[in-house]
């Protein structure tokens, strides 16, 4: 199980940005952290999530 | 015109010396000077914070006025230049460096890779998404961001959040304008001041 923005869910093998558009999410407006360390842009098409992960998703919404 | 002492002296009357060593010595960067930004910059000079660094790229226009710290005789000038007269007013001893500029992942560590606290106070979110991320992944400052502060639903709606011990993001996290719900002075100063609380609270503690 990975636990995403504290729900454990059956995520593990999932990419980052495969978990990002499957959830609903913008890629252009989030910020992701697994395991406390942020991940660039980059990174989210190669990260694969794993069994014990802890991931935030921060959806950023308009405004300011 | 006011003496840099006779504003010690004021500050000196609610604080300890040691507080107002701390904030003025601390340097700060503000990235965006909207609605958030302007407020925070305000907030901060305020607090005797001694060395801002502000960044924008707009220009002050009539859309503005009903949230963001600029009034009419400041029209059409860069938010960078409108603040800075601002902040004179209110303490004209303090260092202010602006930049009118836009914010990309490849100028984020020159502007931003010596300050050790950043306010993100963009309005689109991308901007919001991207500052965050490069700023936590090319530079070492401590984060303080400003997310869902739209309309007028409830003020204790907005929190300050820890994320980790480099981001810190204020706001209810959810609503977004358009459909309807647009920005509007309190919700967006509340949101503000929880941020520009939360970078006195990391200068002082």
């Amino acid at each position: 199980m990975v636990t995403i923005n504290g729900e454990n869910l059956n995520a593990a093998g999932k990419t980052a940005a495969q978990f990002i558009a499957e959830a609903g999410y913008n890629v252009e407006r989030v910020v992701v952290e697994r395991n406390l360390v942020i991940l660039k842009k980059d990174e989210l098409e190669i990260t694969v999530f794993q069994d014990g992960d802890t991931i935030e998703i921060l959806n950023f919404v308009g405004g300011g | 015109m006011i003496s840099k002492e006779e504003l010690d002296r004021a500050f000196d009357a609610r604080f300890a010396p040691e507080i107002k060593e701390k904030l003025q010595s601390a340097r700060v960067a503000v990235a965006g000077l909207g609605g958030l930004g302007s407020n925070i910059a305000v907030m901060l000079a305020r607090s005797g914070v001694g060395h801002l660094f502000l960044v924008d790229f707009d220009r002050v226009d009539t859309t503005n006025l009903n949230r963001q710290a600029y009034t009419i005789p400041h029209l059409g000038m860069n938010k960078t230049d409108a603040i800075k007269l601002i902040l004179a007013d209110i303490n004209p001893y303090l260092d202010i460096k602006t930049q009118c500029v836009k914010v990309t992942p490849e100028n984020v560590s020159s502007l931003f890779g010596d300050y050790k606290y950043v306010c993100e106070a963009f309005d689109k979110p991308d901007q919001k998404a991207m500052l965050v991320r490069e700023l936590l992944t090319q530079t070492g400052a401590t984060v303080v961001s400003g997310n869902g502060m739209a309309g007028f639903g409830d003020s204790n709606g907005i929190k300050t959040n820890k994320i980790n011990s480099r981001l810190f993001v204020c706001g209810d996290l959810t609503t977004d304008v358009g459909g309807g719900t647009g920005l509007m002075a309190p919700r967006v100063a509340v949101c503000a001041g929880h941020q520009a609380n939360k970078i006195i609270q990391l200068i002082l503690e």
